[in-house]
This record gives C-alpha cells, sequence and structure tokens, in this order.
C-alpha cells in the first residue's frame, strides 16, 4: 500500500519536473519571439492564481461551505509580504530568501486573520456564512484604506519585483502539493465528513469546529501566499484591487474548475486566468462572454467541468502501459474520485 | 452635535435607508421563495436608472409628464427580472445553491458588463425628475426631494406588506416557501409565483433608482454591485425572507452609515459590515428572523 | 465480584428532562445501564425517545438533571466530547457520510485514535504511514463485524438501505464506545435482514462488552432482545421491567391502543 503510493508521489514529481523544463525550453528559446516576457507574465498571475483559487476550493469544495471573502486574506498577504519585503531589501539576503520570507510573512498573517475571522464566522452556515466572509473582506478592505503604511486608500507602490516565473511554478507546485496531501490525509476526511453531515460527523467523535477552522485557517494561509505573488508580480497595488467582485472571481473559477476538484482548481485558475489576456482585443467583450461561460457551466455542468475528478500521472501511465487492464482500473476510479 | 446636525443626519439616515429597504425587498423576496441569494437584484438598479436617463429627455421633448419614465424604467426592470430568471435561474434551481449563488454573480457580471458594452463606462447624469424646493423647518434646511423620497418608499412598503397579506397571490408566496410541494398539491402555480415575485422584486428595485438619482443623479453601470451587496446585508440584518425585516434593516444600515460618517468617515463601511457580524453572530437569523435548529 | 460491586453503572440518568418553550419534551427520566446491558427504549410517536437521545449525545442540553457514564457527569459537553468519553448513536434516518467511501465513513469516526499533526500528513512521514495503515487494518475489522467486508471502495450513498445501517452501526463502533444507542435499527428492514441486523447486535455486545440502549417500534425484535424494556409516554415514563412484565402492563397497552373508543394511533 505505502509502497504504491510513494512510486505514484515519485511520478507526479518527474510530472512536475517535466512541465517545468517544457516551459524552461519554450521561455529560453524564445518561441514566442518577443512576446516571451508578456508570456511568462501570463504564467506568472496563473501561478498565483492557482494557488488562490485551490486554496478556495478547500473550503468551497472539501468544506462545502460559501466563503465570499477570500480576497481579504489575499490582501493580507499580499500587504503583509509587501511591508516585509521592503522592510528586508537591501539587507544583503538573497533575493529568493527574500522572496519567500516576504511570502511566508504574508501567509502567516493571512492565516492568523484566518483564526480570527473563522472562530466567529464558522458558527454560521450555508448564505449567512457567505454574507459574513463579505462582511470581513470588507472590514479587512476599509482596513488597508485606512491605515498609513498600506497607502492609506491610494496606490501602495514600488513594491520589489520579485515574482519571477520560475519560482512562482516551484512556489505554486509545493502549495498545490502540501493542500493535496491536506486533503488526502485525516484532516481532509474529517472536513469531508463534516461537510456530507455535521451532526453525524460530531456523533462520530469529530470536533466540527476545530477542523472546520483549522482548514479555513490552512485556506487563508496559502491565500496570502498567493496574495504576495500577487503583490511581488504587480509591484503596485490598491485596496479596491481586493474587492467583493475579485472575491466572487475567485469562486467562480472554484466552481467552473469543480468543487473538490483540485485538478479543477489548477485547470480552471490557469485557463480563466489567461483568458483576459488572451481576448485582449476583444477587451471590451470579455467579461461578457465569461460570464455567459459561467451560467452555461451551472447551466449543463452544475458540479463544474471536472466534477471531483482528479487527475492522476500515475493512472494515465497504467492506462497507456496496459489497457487490458483498463476496465477495471476505471471502476476504482469512480470512488477514489470521491475519496 | 447639534440639534439641527442630528436632525439633518437622521433625514439623511432615512433617506438612505429608504433606499437600501427597497432594494433589500426585492432580495428578501426573491430569497423567501427559492432560498436563493439574488446578486444581479443590485444591477436592475442601475437598469432602472439607465431607462430613465433615456427616457426622461424623450417625455420631455415629446410634452409628455416626466414622471412617466418611471414608469418605463419599472416596466423594463420587471421584463428584465423575470427573463434573468427565467434564463438563467430557471435551469439551475434544481442543481443546489451553490450553482445559484454562482449563476446569480454570473447575472451580475454579466449586466454590469452589457451596460458597460451599451451605454458606455463613463458616468452619466440623470435629470431631475422632481424639482421641489427646500424649506426650512426649525431651523432645518428640509429638501422636499428627500422627504418626498422616504414618503414613496414607506407607500411602497405598506402596500407590498398589504398585497403580501390580503391578495390571492400574496398568500401564494407566503405559502411557497414554507413548503413547495404542499403548495402544488393545493393548487399553486409555483414556477408562475416565482416569476410573479421576481417581477415585483425588479419593479421595487426601479423604484429604488428614482430615489437614488433623485439624490445621487450619477447613472454608472456598476453602480448597482456595491449598493446592492449593503442592501443584501440590510434584508440578511433584518431576517432575510422577512418583509418587515427587509424595511427595518434597510432603514439600520441607512441610519447607521450616515451617523457613523459624522465620526469617522472613513470607517463607516467597516462599522456597518462590523455591527452585521456581530448581529449574526448574536441572532444567526437576522433581527426579526426566528432560529429554527435541524432537526435530529 | 468485591470490584464490580463497586464499579458505576455504565450510564446512570437522573432525573433528565428538557423543556421546548413550555413544553416538557422528557420529564424526570432515569435510567441506569449495566455493562453488555441491552435496554429497550420504546412509547408511542411523539413520546420523546428520539430526544433522549439527543439528551444522552449533547445535542440538546438538558434544562434539568444530569446523566453520568462510569461515574463521569457528561451534562453540558458537546456532541464530540461525549463521544470521546465513550457514548455513540446511529440515527432514526440514516445519517451516513453518504458522497464518501465506506471504508472512509468508518476511518472518519475514528479520527480521534490518530495523533499525526499537519506536518506529519503534509510530509508523509513514517508516522503518517504507520497509522494509517494500522487504521485501515481496524476499519476492516469492523466492517466484517457488519457484513460488509469486500464494499470498502463503495459509496455509503450507493449502498441499498439495510447495508447503510450496518455500516451506521460500524461508524458508531469505530468511535470506541461503551455505551451504543440505537435509534430504530430496523425500521424498514424485511424480516431476514432484521434477523441478521438482531445477529449482529448480539455479537457486538458480547465481543467488544458493550452497553446498548434501543429505541424500537418492532415490538417483537423488542420482546427479543432486550433485557429490559422503558416505556415513554408525552415524555414521561409510564412502565419499566422485562419484557413479560411490558406486555402485561395495562398502562402500556393503553399508551399504544388508547382507551376504549380512542384511535388506534401507530404506525412506523
Amino acid at each position: 500500500m505505502e509502497k504504491k503510493y510513494k512510486i505514484s508521489y515519485l511520478i507526479n514529481i518527474l510530472g512536475v519536473i517535466a512541465v517545468f523544463l517544457l516551459f524552461v525550453l519554450l521561455f529560453e528559446t524564445k518561441v514566442f519571439g518577443p512576446s516571451t516576457q508578456y508570456i511568462k507574465g501570463i504564467c506568472t498571475t496563473a501561478c498565483y492564481t492557482i494557488i488562490m483559487v485551490a486554496s478556495l476550493n478547500l473550503v468551497v469544495g472539501f468544506m462545502g461551505e460559501f466563503s465570499l471573502g477570500h480576497a481579504g486574506f489575499v490582501s493580507v498577504g499580499a500587504y503583509t509580504s509587501a511591508i516585509v519585503s521592503s522592510a528586508l531589501a537591501g539587507k544583503g539576503l538573497p533575493d529568493f530568501f527574500l522572496f519567500l520570507t516576504a511570502l511566508m510573512a504574508g501567509g502567516a498573517m493571512a492565516g492568523i486573520t484566518g483564526v480570527m475571522v473563522g472562530i466567529p464566522a464558522l458558527r454560521l452556515k450555508g448564505d449567512y456564512l457567505a454574507i459574513v466572509t463579505v462582511a470581513f473582506a470588507e472590514i479587512i478592505r476599509v482596513c488597508f484604506c485606512n491605515f498609513p503604511i498600506t497607502g492609506g486608500g491610494k496606490t501602495m507602490s514600488g513594491i520589489l519585483k520579485l515574482s519571477d516565473f520560475y519560482w512562482c511554478y516551484w512556489i505554486m507546485a509545493a502549495c498545490v502539493a502540501v493542500m493535496y496531501m491536506y486533503v488526502r490525509s485525516r484532516f481532509g476526511r474529517t472536513v469531508k465528513a463534516i461537510r456530507e453531515d455535521y451532526i453525524a460527523a460530531a456523533a462520530s467523535g469529530i470536533n466540527v469546529t476545530y477542523y472546520k477552522v483549522m482548514t479555513f485557517t490552512v485556506a487563508a494561509f496559502f491565500a496570502g501566499v498567493g496574495g504576495g505573488i500577487y503583490a511581488h508580480y504587480m509591484t503596485a497595488m490598491i485596496p479596491t484591487n481586493f474587492n467583493f467582485m475579485y472575491s466572487a472571481e475567485l469562486l467562480s473559477e472554484v466552481i467552473i474548475g469543480g468543487t473538490g476538484s483540485l485538478t479543477g482548481s489548477i485547470l480552471g485558475a490557469a485557463f480563466l486566468s489567461s483568458l483576459p489576456e488572451m481576448t485582449r482585443q476583444f477587451s471590451k467583450y470579455r467579461m461578457l462572454v465569461y460570464s455567459i461561460i459561467l451560467v452555461m457551466v451551472m447551466i449543463f455542468r452544475p458540479g463544474g467541468i471536472f466534477g471531483n475528478w482528479e487527475f492522476s500521472l500515475t493512472r494515465l501511465i497504467k492506462k497507456l502501459t496496459r489497457q487490458e487492464g483498463g476496465k477495471k482500473d476505471s471502476r476504482n476510479e469512480k470512488t477514489k474520485g470521491g475519496v | 452635535m447639534t440639534f439641527s446636525l442630528f436632525f439633518q443626519s437622521l433625514i439623511n439616515g432615512l433617506n438612505q435607508g429608504a433606499i437600501y429597504a427597497l432594494i433589500a425587498l426585492g432580495y428578501t423576496m426573491v430569497y423567501g421563495i427559492i432560498r436563493m441569494i439574488n446578486f444581479a437584484h443590485g444591477d436592475f438598479i442601475m437598469i432602472g436608472a439607465y431607462t430613465m436617463f433615456y427616457t426622461i429627455p424623450l417625455m420631455a421633448n415629446a410634452g409628455m409628464p416626466v414622471w412617466l419614465s418611471v414608469l418605463a424604467a419599472i416596466i423594463v426592470c420587471s421584463v428584465v427580472g423575470v427573463v434573468v430568471e427565467v434564463i438563467a435561474y430557471k435551469p439551475v434551481r434544481q442543481a443546489g445553491s451553490m450553482s445559484a449563488l454562482i449563476t446569480a454573480l454570473a447575472m451580475s457580471l454579466f449586466l454590469e458588463n452589457l451596460a458597460m458594452v451599451l451605454f458606455g463606462a463613463k458616468p452619466q447624469n440623470v435629470q431631475k425628475i422632481f424639482d421641489l424646493p427646500t424649506i426650512n423647518f426649525l431651523g432645518v434646511a428640509l429638501p422636499l426631494n428627500v422627504i418626498l423620497t422616504i414618503l414613496i418608499g414607506v407607500i411602497m412598503m405598506a402596500g407590498l406588506q398589504i398585497f403580501i397579506k390580503k391578495t390571492k397571490i400574496g398568500k401564494a408566496m407566503r405559502s411557497v416557501p414554507q413548503d413547495r410541494d404542499a403548495s402544488i398539491l393545493v393548487g399553486i402555480n409555483v414556477n408562475r409565483v416565482i416569476t410573479i415575485t421576481f417581477a415585483i422584486g425588479s419593479a421595487l428595485a426601479a423604484v429604488a433608482a428614482l430615489m437614488y438619482c433623485t439624490k445621487y443623479p450619477r447613472v454608472t453601470n456598476d453602480m448597482g454591485s456595491m449598493m446592492g451587496l449593503k442592501a443584501f446585508i440590510a434584508a440578511v440584518l433584518g431576517g432575510i425572507g422577512i418583509i418587515p425585516g427587509a424595511m427595518l434593516g434597510g432603514i439600520l444600515v441607512g441610519l447607521i452609515e450616515i451617523f457613523v460618517k459624522l465620526f469617522a468617515p472613513g470607517w463607516y463601511e467597516a462599522i456597518t459590515y462590523a455591527i452585521l457580524i456581530v448581529i449574526l453572530l448574536v441572532k444567526p437569523s437576522g433581527i426579526l428572523g426566528k432560529n429554527v435548529g435541524e432537526k435530529v | 465480584m468485591k470490584e464490580a460491586a463497586k464499579k458505576p453503572p455504565v450510564l446512570m440518568v437522573q432525573n433528565l428532562g428538557i423543556q421546548f418553550g413550555g413544553l416538557k419534551a422528557v420529564d424526570s427520566f432515569d435510567l441506569e445501564i449495566g455493562e453488555s446491558e441491552l435496554i429497550g427504549l420504546i412509547g408511542p410517536n411523539g413520546a420523546g425517545k428520539t430526544t433522549v437521545f439527543n439528551l444522552i449525545t449533547g445535542v440538546y442540553k438538558p434544562t434539568e438533571g444530569s446523566f453520568y457514564l462510569n461515574g463521569q457527569r457528561m451534562n453540558g459537553k458537546n456532541t464530540y466530547q461525549i463521544v470521546e468519553a465513550g457514548i455513540a448513536r446511529t440515527f432514526q434516518n440514516i445519517r451516513l457520510f453518504k458522497k464518501m467511501s465506506v471504508i472512509d465513513n468508518i476511518k472518519a469516526a475514528m479520527n480521534s485514535r490518530l495523533s499525526y499533526g499537519f506536518f506529519h500528513a503534509v510530509f508523509r512521514t513514517p508516522k503518517y504511514w504507520k497509522q494509517e495503515a494500522l487504521l485501515t487494518e481496524r476499519a476492516k475489522e469492523l466492517l466484517k463485524v457488519v457484513h460488509l467486508e469486500g464494499k470498502e471502495e463503495l459509496k455509503a450513498g450507493n449502498l441499498p438501505y439495510g447495508e447503510q445501517r450496518r455500516l451506521e452501526i460500524a461508524r458508531a463502533l469505530a468511535t470506541d464506545m461503551k455505551l451504543l444507542l440505537l435509534d430504530e435499527p430496523a425500521a424498514g428492514m424485511n424480516p431476514t435482514e432484521t434477523e441478521e441486523l438482531l445477529d449482529i447486535i448480539n455479537y457486538i455486545r458480547k465481543e467488544f462488552k458493550i452497553s446498548v440502549l434501543l429505541i424500537e417500534h418492532d415490538m417483537s425484535l423488542v420482546m427479543k432482545i432486550c433485557e429490559r424494556i422503558k416505556v415513554l409516554d408525552f415524555g414521561t415514563t409510564i412502565a419499566f421491567g422485562t419484557p413479560k412484565e411490558i406486555a402485561n402492563n395495562q398502562r402500556v397497552i393503553e399508551a399504544y391502543l388508547g382507551k376504549e373508543d380512542e384511535e388506534v394511533e401507530e404506525d412506523a
């Protein structure tokens, strides 16, 4: 059992490295010519969006609760990491460590905020929780509008440009891996049990509030890390960037990708964050198209494009190498996807 | 605080509150009947405001009374509300609350961006519909516009309450959320009731647009989203699904906003939200809501 | 022998009661359950049987009285704390984690036996593997007890009704409890399934040395397996005794069949 999993982890690591090498090859040989830098930028955008969306999926997909205030945690991470990196700049720290420290600080601060928001808010459920998360995110936004250190409502600019795509790729991969392991451990199991039936979960000895707050905090932490990358990519930001619409956008990317599927979050976030760039020439219509896609997905695939299906490289390789075993595998898949 | 400042703020707060209350009514009616937060509701206000922006000059040129454009706004809003419901919401009604919420968000996005494509992103000025003088009452300047706005709001709310309590369709609207299947069994056409609910809610949004434009004669394509959010909060505050709750919540949010603005202009939104959070934590179903636990 | 005499009863309930508004749903409920004892709780619909369960499992907080598990006071504790202390239950209307696999339903209930933290989970340390492997083994054993072996990877919601009921019992067992509360476990089962259930209940009582409090409408089942029976009506106890005593008790017959001229009021 254990060995089987370890081999599968190894295969996945190799897969991640292969994708990375592909990107390096594409960028270093300048296949895209003059727009290489531009495409790299889009890929960086995709990286932080993936982290944010996957983290929100922990709450929405695995815990089964709406959060419409994820942008609040993103902004806490963004501002904290920006402040930390500018405070540490010029202290002789290598750029990568400076970046990492800033991101960790941003994540930690967002995590602390997550605990403070989660403990009161998670007593509520459903639409009420959704609206309280909105309220908390708005309070956070107003705070950033009033604190002098965050620009006092004006643009905070001059943030170091540290979000290099190659770094961000690995940070993203690490973040997603951690979230994946979290979901596939006793924590994910209890949280899913709570999602299915919180009364039965409590009657099975699960401390419902504790695991909910814990998951919420983990989600907030990674939202903060995503925010940190955002800040060091944009180099300038204003609190209104993190308004309700941004939360709503993140939530809709989770839903389109598929609640309870990290694969869906990754592909959904990667696609939807690059969509605005790809359709730049019709920028007037792009949000219009986006909203129509959203409605279509909801009507025709209410569970999102990927439902709760997870991509598995190991499974793919198995399928390709011995086709005759395919039938048996696909039966197992069904339950595995839900696990 | 001087008396006149207090009184002025009270009037302002009531005015603001009446606007929120009218919008909150739309949220609450829809939520009450299909348990769905209709995020696009805020954007119906924008549609109402644009309708007035375009029809007021038409009416004036044709020599017709200007207030007819309010009627036009009501009709346009109702039609848009019903169309949105039939095209987008009806197909996802069985798919669960998460799908419904996202569809509503998507419709909100759609309407805002459609408005941008059609009317441009530049703010437009709506002409005044009423031009009433300001009178002096006990040393306080009272714009009659504001008084009229509040009056319209109160009349609408009272009318709605009577409609819900006394008419047949109003009774059907109250019975559907209690037990949809039983309502079907006693011969209520649930789909029709939902459509009518959307029509009325959207019409109220048009009236809210009138009240808003009387106070701030500026129309933008995203004017509805923030206002809608606050009105929704008002509805939750009062107890969502409960009509008097929406009115109470709306007035409260309006008053809180205006009074907090006096003391801490930068923080008034945060304080409004903080009050909402506190109230929901103490009383999770809102001020007038009843706590219903899950049956085990 | 001397030690056994000193040992407190597994469950001791004293004068337990709850009021909803002005209504006393349960009033002065007393009960003692010894080790491996099986007590039946019966009564007409709305008599307050499930409310008793909800009180003992901390879903509702009692407005009066108290209850003890092995001499330890349990009032005011949260449901999960009571479960950890050793009281587990099943539900009248099955409440499984429907979209999770059968084995994960069991594993979720075993969560409190695991001690690995966030770090171990994320880095898949030896501690993680060891604990998870042990957990899987234990979960499979429990599934065997309720005759669900080989169905580990099926979705719980896709199981047939009778198997869902049995899975719920296994999930309760997984919490390592001393007292099991079964809320109408045989409801909707056919005679063969009921028979199988009876065997399981008897088996787990002997094997795990647990006490059982059982709500059931199937009188033949109740009479067959319960050592003593408590009868509730309108929230108060109207009779308590052996099956034989209960069957001949005039008040019980009245509560179930009504006095003369009253309509029969009984359904599952």
